[in-house]
This record gives structure tokens, sequence and C-alpha cells, in this order.
């Protein structure tokens, strides 16, 4: 028990390690930031999570003008109002965005936290369904390692992660809420998960798709294997021997932490109230600062409306700004209703498949968005990957991680040189990005098909093991 | 008359003389109808058609020469009246669109403000900016003034025989709100700055003038020559004057400008300069029009003939003149100024003027006249100038030289800068001028950028004598509108105040460059977009060219224009910004490869979802086994009994065959009724 307890000890003093040495690496690149000129790849900042922009927009702001006036700005309001003032304060001697970027290392490190209590939340749930199936040796191997802890150290030493903060881009505020509604519907705080996903959706629009999970979190509780396996055991259970004291002792811990399987109701109200709450509260808060000028007619215009209408072609690495440069202007409404629906299309398959792994659900609705959302950028994918992480055993057994591996790789190095032929030397075509593009996004579909059957297999492999045991 | 009620009774008599006396040419010339609709109209106002032409000689061994025609139309109360002198499509423009003032440019080559001269009227009112450039301001309510634009801009595309209805579409004109006219309230402003200007432009302008091409000044526009110069600029401005009560229509003062700037070929004069390379060419209107001014056209009341020697010019003479001659003749030449030793006129003018100097400086401009009216076809005048030898002068030019220019590389963003150099000629004037007030030069500036060139207000830098500065410091007065994507331009209007002892400053601004859609780039998308000139003014500064108190010379309507206040006004040059292409060809392929992607993402997740392996399948199978089973004996034993053939038992495979075709009959049926409903409902 004891060297347990000091191996725990020494894992979490490394993980705070880990974690100061990844503060230590982001500013020293801060510092360099000049140099690097992250800021201006279209991988990290996009129309829609450019500091450029915003500060565009606080500067239309402050002549009194509407922050959405002119096609500069398409952010919230809030995030104006919150960010716009360190855009413009400088300190002397020190880098321009100084303060922007110790406030998006703080939402970095802020989110880390949270994936990493939120995986240590799932991994007792894990472990202690598994005991509840007996299924007890599988868990020898994931002990050893916490799954939370690699998940914020791969969110947080995710080369995708540093650039996105480094490079200003406000997408670590978006992860950061988005992170904090999965926290909150784990920890079985409805205020929380509802603020989270109120503020995720109303920055990005697309969390939107996560009421699902989090209503499937805090009715069913924490992921679980199928609870129709529960059922069956405590069935056989019952059947079998009904006297025995041991299974006195397993009834008993069956009743003191089976995980529901009946779908309560009660957090489920709460989040929905929370949810309207903070919503009224939200827009209240940007009616409130874009009064004088548009209204929130014009805000949801310029936000939601540039979204979801792609107005802006300029070369990222999704897949929609080419196709839309391309495709005839008759044809551009059908295709923008087609795309978008590819995102609620598979809302429903998956959300029937996947009910007793909400948070994994939520990852797979988030990889689903950041492959197909108008305007992706690396911050998004920072965020999947982070996710990832928390599934680290479950997925133990899927196929080709090393060829998906390589081909992130192999994309994040060559989309940056294609873009660099294109734009800067002329010597390339569009066609050459496009092509990172569409590969990219090969990787991402074959990384979320992959995890997603990765996953259902380990739910076959549970129940076979549970069904050959006696 | 417009003028004559404000004239002594000599000027009256005098005007009725020439007035009969052209009235007899016209009765000869044309026929007896309109001789006799001006003498009805003979007590009253009457439309008035004049013609001049300004030639100067410029530093740089050019020759301006700049056309003036002026037609007007008085205020009158007659609906749908009958026009003597004024061409009729302009009378019904301004009839039909409300136009208050407008102007409208067809410019090739560019206006050189160094050389050619940046502070008298010619240079702020005529030099303009290569293409097109139309404002134009409405008497409408503020909302009809957007359709009032593109009409007007349909109806003079037509008129002109130029792509100005490109004007129409909001991403190209913009509003400008007080940097580019003050005081003006629906002003509209829009450039084509790629619109090629050439002949077909300037033969449906000819034929606003009623002589067109065939008589008169006009005759000397011989087109070769015209477009051979270095800066062509023809211009129509009208305003309206007289009353703005409902019943009268206001009068129309249509004034068109031919500004063009040529290089006089090398016309013998049998003297050789040591310095050939740099003296200034001698020339006469034969060798730089290839034409002769064969009398006036008729129709005109007056037609002049103006030489100008410009202030430097003149002083430099003076100085020449002092150094070779003795004071004797210096005396004299103080009026006369004529085939002193300097240069040779080969027509005697009719009259001298000078420049009325409010300035005090040490010279004057000085202006000859010609009157046409001597001249006939068999007796041209051909005005010939002679130098004798080299002189130098420079122009005297606008407080600070603007010049505009992109920075950075590559195709995703670049910075536009403007750089104001102050002029040495200015300085002295600066000086004279400024010193009692509170030390400072105010400049506007009034640029529009389109719409995918996407600049960042908030980059706004300020350089004074290559230092930064605070923007607060510098700017006095901004005003943006930023462009929105695909509907309108940006528009920015500054009001710099500069310390006026500087040497340079310049302001930056930084920009991304947009991405079009593959329909949106022009047919030669590879060869750049046009940022329009922006417009740098000096509020603080105003020219005006006032000669000799004569009276005679108030007749002339192009000198009335100098006399006027105008801005000092000065355009930089077009921008050209190059921006990516997509791949032109490709279209189809796009569309195929990113579908492709779609159908192989749903696909394989949808299959990934529904998929069931190993035992599961067999688990199916055997509980679909055992349901099915008793079904496909009924039916089985249902389908021998009508064939009226034994029961013979069936192996196992049939019956999951007869199951699949159960189900594949069930199908049909389910999509059979949906489609019976849809007909019942919807049909």
């Amino acid at each position: 028990m004891e060297a347990k307890k000091e191996e725990k000890c020494s894992t979490r003093s490394s993980f705070w390690v880990w974690v100061t040495a990844s503060v230590i690496f982001r500013l020293i690149l801060v510092y360099f930031h000049k140099n690097l000129n992250l800021s201006s790849r279209p991988e990290v900042s996009t129309p829609l999570t450019s500091i450029r922009r915003l500060a565009e927009g606080y500067w239309l702001k402050q002549s009194s003008m509407s922050p959405y006036a002119g096609s500069m700005y398409h952010g919230s309001p809030l995030l104006l109002s919150l960010l716009g003032p360190l855009t413009v304060q400088r300190i002397q001697g020190q880098p321009n965005h100084l303060l922007c970027s110790l406030l998006f290392v703080l939402a970095d490190v802020v989110s880390a936290v949270l994936i990493r209590a939120t995986g240590q939340k799932l991994q007792t749930a894990y472990s202690q369904s598994l005991k509840l199936l007996e299924l007890d040796n599988l868990l020898r191997s994931s002990e050893t390692l916490s799954s939370g802890d690699v998940a914020s150290l791969v969110y947080l030493w995710n080369p995708f992660t540093i650039v996105a903060c480094v490079g200003l881009s406000t997408s670590p505020i978006e992860n950061l809420a988005i992170i904090l509604s999965l926290y909150g519907a784990c920890t079985r705080l409805p205020s929380l998960a509802a603020f989270g996903w109120v503020v995720a959706t109303h920055l990005s629009l697309y969390p939107a798709v996560l009421i699902v999970p989090l209503i499937f979190l805090l009715g069913y509780g924490l992921d679980a294997p199928p609870r129709k396996l529960f059922v069956q055991r405590r069935h056989g259970k019952g059947g079998d021997n009904p006297s025995s004291g041991s299974s006195c002792q397993q009834e008993e811990l069956l009743n003191q932490s089976k995980p529901p399987l009946t779908f309560s109701w009660k957090p489920v109200m709460h989040f929905l109230f929370w949810a309207s709450v903070w919503s009224v509260y939200v827009l209240a808060l940007c009616s409130l600062s874009v009064k004088q000028k548009g209204g929130l007619w014009e805000m949801f215009e310029s936000t939601y409306g540039f979204i979801l209408t792609v107005e802006d072609l300029s070369p990222n690495m999704g897949v929609l700004w080419y196709f839309f440069a391309e495709v005839f202007d008759f044809f551009r409404n059908f295709f923008l209703i087609v795309f978008h629906m590819n995102i609620l299309f598979m809302i429903l398959p998956l959300a029937i498949r996947l009910n007793h792994r909400p948070c994994f659900l939520a990852f797979v609705y988030i990889m689903i968005s950041s492959m197909l959302k108008s305007y992706p950028s690396v911050g998004d994918l920072a965020l999947c990957l982070g996710l990832f992480g928390l599934f680290i055993f479950e997925l133990a057994d899927m196929q080709f991680s090393f060829f998906l591996f390589c081909g992130y790789v192999g994309v994040s190095l060559l989309s940056p040189v294609m873009h660099n032929l294109w734009i800067w030397r002329g010597t390339g075509n569009a066609n050459f990005y496009y092509a990172t593009a569409m590969a990219f996004a090969c990787f991402q579909i074959v990384l979320v098909v992959q995890s997603t059957s990765a996953m259902l297999n380990h739910d076959r492999k549970l129940r076979k093991l549970s069904v050959t045991k006696p | 008359m417009t003028f004559s009620h404000s004239k002594s009774t000599v000027g009256v008599t005098q005007s009725m003389a020439s007035r009969v006396l052209r009235l007899l040419i016209v009765c000869q010339l044309l026929y007896s109808t309109i001789a006799f609709g001006s003498v009805l109209d003979i007590d009253k106002e009457e439309e008035e058609f004049s013609e001049e032409l300004l030639l100067k000689p410029l530093p740089d061994r050019k020759v301006l020469a700049h056309f003036h025609f002026q037609s007007t139309a008085p205020p009158s109360t007659s609906f749908g009246r009958h026009h003597h002198l004024f061409p009729k499509p302009i009378s019904q423009l301004v009839k039909k669109f409300r136009v208050k003032e407008m102007e409208l440019s067809f410019t090739q080559g560019r206006w050189r403000y160094e050389q050619w001269g940046g502070f008298d009227p010619i240079s702020s009112n005529n030099a303009k900016p290569p293409g097109v450039e139309l404002w134009a301001v409405f008497d409408v309510p503020r909302s009809q003034v957007d359709a009032s634009w593109k009409n007007l801009t349909h109806a003079l595309s037509g008129l002109f025989c130029a792509s100005i209805n490109f004007l129409e579409s909001s991403t190209t004109y913009s509003a400008p709100e007080w940097a580019f006219r003050p005081d003006l309230g629906n002003l509209r402003y829009g450039t084509l700055p790629r619109e090629a200007v050439c002949t077909e432009n300037l033969t449906p302008w000819l034929k606003l003038l009623p002589c067109r091409d065939k008589a008169g000044l006009s005759a000397l526009m011989d087109r070769p020559s015209i477009y051979r110069g270095f800066y062509h600029s023809q211009r129509l401005h009208l305003t309206l004057t007289g009353s703005s009560s409902e019943e009268v229509d206001s009068g129309i003062v249509l004034e068109q400008t031919l500004t063009v700037v040529l290089q006089p070929s090398s016309w013998r004069t049998g003297k050789s300069y040591v310095d050939k390379a740099h003296s200034q060419p001698s020339w006469s209107i034969s060798s730089i029009f290839g034409r002769k001014v064969g009398g006036k056209c008729v129709l005109a009341k007056s037609s002049n003939v103006y030489l100008q020697f410009e202030k430097g010019l003149v002083g430099e003479l003076k100085n020449l003149q002092k150094e070779n001659a003795n004071p004797e003749t210096n005396k004299l030449a103080s009026k006369v100024f004529l085939s002193n030793l300097s240069f040779d006129l080969s027509v005697n003018p009719d009259k001298v003027f000078e420049e009325v100097d409010n300035f005090h400086s040490k010279s004057t401009s000085i202006l000859y006249e010609f009157s046409v009216e001597k001249y006939n076809d068999s007796h041209p005048l051909d005005l010939g100038l002679t130098w004798k030898i080299p002189v130098f002068w420079s122009c005297q030019q606008a407080p600070l030289h603007a010049s505009r220019f992109l920075m950075g590389s590559g195709n995703e963003r670049g910075a536009i800068a403007i750089y104001l150099r102050s002029t040495e000629l200015s300085e002295g004037l600066k000086k004279s001028d400024i010193v009692d007030q509170s030390c400072e030069l105010r400049v506007n500036v009034f640029q529009v950028v389109p719409w995918y060139i996407k600049v960042y207000y908030h980059t706004l830098q300020v350089f004074v004598n290559q230092q930064s500065r605070a923007v607060a410091d510098i700017i006095e007065k901004i005003h943006v509108s930023p462009s929105k994507d695909k509907t309108s331009p940006g528009v920015m209007e500054l009001i710099l105040k500069l310390p006026c002892g500087l040497e340079s400053a310049a302001i930056n601004l930084e920009f991304d460059k947009g991405f079009l859609h593959i329909d949106e780039y022009p047919p030669d998308a590879n060869q750049g977009f046009d940022i329009p000139a922006a417009v740098i003014s000096y509020p603080d500064f105003h020219v005006s060219m006032h000669f000799s108190e004569d009276g005679s010379l108030d007749k002339s309507p192009m000198f009335s224009k100098f006399e006027e206040k105008s801005l000092v006004l000065s355009y930089t040059e077009i921008l050209l910004v190059p921006l990516t292409t997509p791949d032109f060809s490709m279209p189809y392929n796009v569309i195929t490869i990113t579908c492709t992607v779609f159908a192989l993402y749903f696909g394989s997740l949808l299959n990934v979802l529904q998929k069931r392996v190993g035992e599961e399948e067999r688990f199916l199978k055997s509980n679909a086994g055992r349901k099915t089973g008793k079904l496909s004996q009924l039916l089985s034993k249902f389908s021998t009994k009508l064939r009226g053939k034994p029961r013979e038992p069936q192996p196992s495979t049939a019956v999951s065959s007869s199951f699949v075709s159960f189900k594949l009959i069930l199908k049909i049926l389910l999509v059979a009724g949906i489609a019976i409903c849809w007909q019942y409902y919807f049909g």
C-alpha cells in the first residue's frame, strides 16, 4: 500500500513538473513570437479565431462603430470585451501581445487540469464497472498509468495545442469552454455543464451538438460497458446462489455504486434549466454590448451566419474553402445544406450505438465537427487529440494507429510547405494545398472510424469475457 | 446673357454688336429657322457656347494643351424645351436623374505633379487618375441616391461608349463624407482604374459640341497626335445654376475639357544650341497637332487661343533679361515682353495679361491671347514658339508630394503606404502663409479600397520624418467605413495634422488579400487587381489665378473658372495588387474529390456503426431462423397448395432465401404504401 502511495505521489509530482515545463516552453515561444510569425498561418488563425481580426473589431468598437461593420470580426462580442483591451495594452519592452498570450497559456493549463480531473473520474468509473463485471484482470494494465494524466499531458504537449496557443488564436478559450462543460457533466454539476455548453456554443456554434452526450452523461452517468451486461450479470448472480456471503457483499457494492441502469431525469432537467438560464444571461450580455450598433440580429448574422454560409474562401485545413471557391453559384446553397447535414446526420446513429459511453460520444462529435466545420484550425484538432488520450485503455486495440500518427506528422509538415509554394513562391498552385487538406480530412476520417470501431470492439470483448466467465 | 446684368453699358453694347455679327454669320451658314428662333429669343438669356485653348510650355520639354468648351443653358420655365446649342442628352440626363453636379473623366497616363506642376487650377481640376472617374451629387432623397446613381451609370455608359455601367455594383462606388469634396451630401464616387480610353470615348464627347470636330478649335484634335501624348484626360463637368424653385428648370453649365500633354516633335528652327538635349524645343500648333486652326466655330460666342508662361518661367526669363540686356529695354519689356531675346512668337498676340498676385512673389505668370475670329481656312492660325536660348525652370508645386506604394511580398498579405514628401517650392509659401497661424499643415486623405483587399485599420501607423508617431497626435479626424465582403468597398477619410517643418510623412496600413470565387476573377486574373488612386488634398490651400482686371478677359469662361478658388488636390498612383488564383480548370475535379471524401466519411462510419461480427451474426441468424421458420413453412405450404404439387421438404438455404424474398416484398409494399400516402396527401 505504502509503495503504491509513493508511486502515486511521484507520478503526481512528475505530472506537475511536465505541466510547468510546458508552460515554460510556451513562454519561451511567446517571446520569440515575432520570428515564428505563427499568428498569420492559415492553419492557426481562421477568420473566426484570428487575433488580428479581433483587434480590428475592437478598434472599430472603440471608434464607435459596430464591431461587425465590415467583414473583419466574426467572433463573440463577449470575447471582444474580454480580449479586446488586452490586444491594445502593451508593456514596454515586452512582446506586443504578451497579455493575450498569457491568458491563452492560462486557458491551456486550466483545460489540461480539467481534462486530468475528467480522466480520473472516467478511470474510477471504468475500474468500478469492470469490478462489477468481475473482469479485474483487465485492470492490471491500467493501474500503472492514469489516463487523465496521459490525456492532459497529450493536450499540453501536443504541438498543435502549443501552436494554437502561441499563435494567438482564440481556440484555447473555445476548447476551455467545451472541456468545462464535459467536466461539469462528469462531476454531475448541471450548472457548470450548462455554462460550458452555452459559452462554447456561443463562441463557435458547433459544440451545440454536444447537448446529446451531456444529457447522456447526466442521465446515465459516466462511460461504462453496455448496460445489458450489468443486467445479465445481476440476473445471473441472482439465479445462481442468492444466499452466499460473497454475493451479499457484491450486492452491497452494486447498490452502492451501480451505474444507473435507468435514465435519471432530474439532473437532465436541472441541466436544461441552467442552460436556458445561462443562454438568456449570455444573450443579455451580448445585447448589452452590441445594443448601440447593430443589435443581436447583426451579431447572429455575422457570427453564425458567417459560419454557416462559408463566406470567407481563404485557405484553411478544411475541405470546404476550395470547394466553395470552385463550385457553381447555383449549387452553392444545395451543397451548403448537404455539408452541414453531414454533421447532423451522424448524431442519431452515434447516439444510439454509443449511448453508454457519453464521453466517447462527445469525443466523436467534436472530432466530426472539427473535420467538417467551415473554418477548422489546429486548435480543434488539439482538443480532439487531447480527448482521445482519455480513452487510451479502451482504444488500445485500435488499428492503423501508427499509420495515422505518420499521416498527421506528414500532413502537418507538408501543409506549410505547400502553402508556401502556392502563396509565397508562386511555383505551386491551389491544388497543392488542397491536396494536403484532403489528405488531412482522410486521416481524420480514418481516426474517427477506427476509434469508433475500436470502442465497439472493446465493448464486444467485455461482453464476451463476461458471458464466458461463469 | 448671364453676365450682361452686372456689366456696364459699354459691355452690353459690345456684346450686342458681337451678337448681331454672329447672327449674320449664322444666317449665312445655317437654315433660317434656327436664326428666327434666336431672333425671337434675343431679349431673353440664351444658350451660349465658347471654346478656348490654353497652351503652356512645361519644364520637361513638353507642351500642355488644355481645350475648354463651355455650353450653358439658362434657367427656363418651359418643359421639354428645345435646345439650340446645348446638347440635349445632357439636359435629359440632368432632368431625369436630378443630378446637381457631376464630373466624368477619362484619362490615360499619369499627371506628373513634380514636373508639370501641382499648385495651379489645371493640375487641381484637370489632373485625374487613370481610367474613368465619376462622381455625382444628386438632388433626391437619401434613400434614392443609390438607385439614381445606378441609372446614371447606365445612361453614361451608353452615352460615352465606355464600361461605366460597372460602377453600378455597390462594390465599386462609395459615398465619401468630407474628404473628397467638402460640403456635399448626396455624393457618390466611383472609379474604374483599368478602363482603356480611346477614340470611341472621344467621339461621343465631341458630339456634344455644336461644331463637333468639324470647325473651330476642336478641329485641332487629330486623333493620332492626341493619343500619342504622355497624358490625356477628357473631362465633362456639369453644374446646375440659377433658381431651385419647382416651376423653373435650373440652368446647366456644361464644361468639357480635354487636357493633353504632348511632346513637340523637333521643329526646325535653324538655330543649334550647345546643349540640345536639355533645351526647350520650339514648337507650333501645326507641329504638335498636325493641323492648324482654321477659324472659329461659328456657333461659339468666343473662340480664343491662349499661351501661358507660368511664374517660374517668367522669373527665369526676367533674370536672363537682366543679365543680358541693358536696363532701358528691361523697363520696356515689363509691358510688352514680346519677341525679346529669349523667345519668338510667330503670331503677334492680341492682348497680354499679367497675373494679379496676392502673395507678392517676385514674378507673375503672363498670358498671351490670340483671338481666332481673325483667321479662316485660307489664313489659318499657326501659333509657334521659338526659343532662342535654353531656359530652365520648375513648376509650382503642391505643399507635399504624395506617392503611394505597396509593401510586402507574397500573396497573403501586404501593406499600403502613402508617402508625403515636402517640396522645395512650397517652402517659401509655407513660411509666408502660415507663420502667423499656428504652424500646422493639414492634409486630407481619401482612399477607397476594394473589398478583396481586407484592410486592418487598427494597424494604421504614422511616421513623421521617419519616426513613428502616435496616431492620435497626427490624425485630427478619421472616418472609416470598413469593407463588407462582396457588398461594399472600404473607405478611409483622414485629416492629418502635420507639423509644417516636416521633411516627410508616411501612413501605413496593413491588409490581407482576399480569396475570390472562381467567377469573380476577371479573364486576365493573373494580371492583378487595381486599387483606385487615393485623393490627397490640402484644405488650407486654395488656388486661383487672377489675371489683370481688364474686363475683356472676364468674358472667358475658362479664366472665370480659374478665378474660382479651388482646393489643391492631387491623386496618387493606382496600385496593382496580384491576388492568388485558384485552379480555374478544375471545378469538376474539386467537386468530385470533395464529395468522395464526404462519402468516405459517411459510408465508413455508418458501416462501422451497423456492423455486427462473429457470434452476434450467428445469434441473430438463429433467432431469425426460429422466428421466421413457421412463417416460411406456412408460405411454402400455401404455394404448394396453389401449384397443386406435393409439398417437398425445403433445404435450410431455401428458408433463408424465401425469408429474404418475403422481406423484399414487405419493403416494396412499405414503399408503395408511402408513395400512395404521399400521392393522396400531397399530389
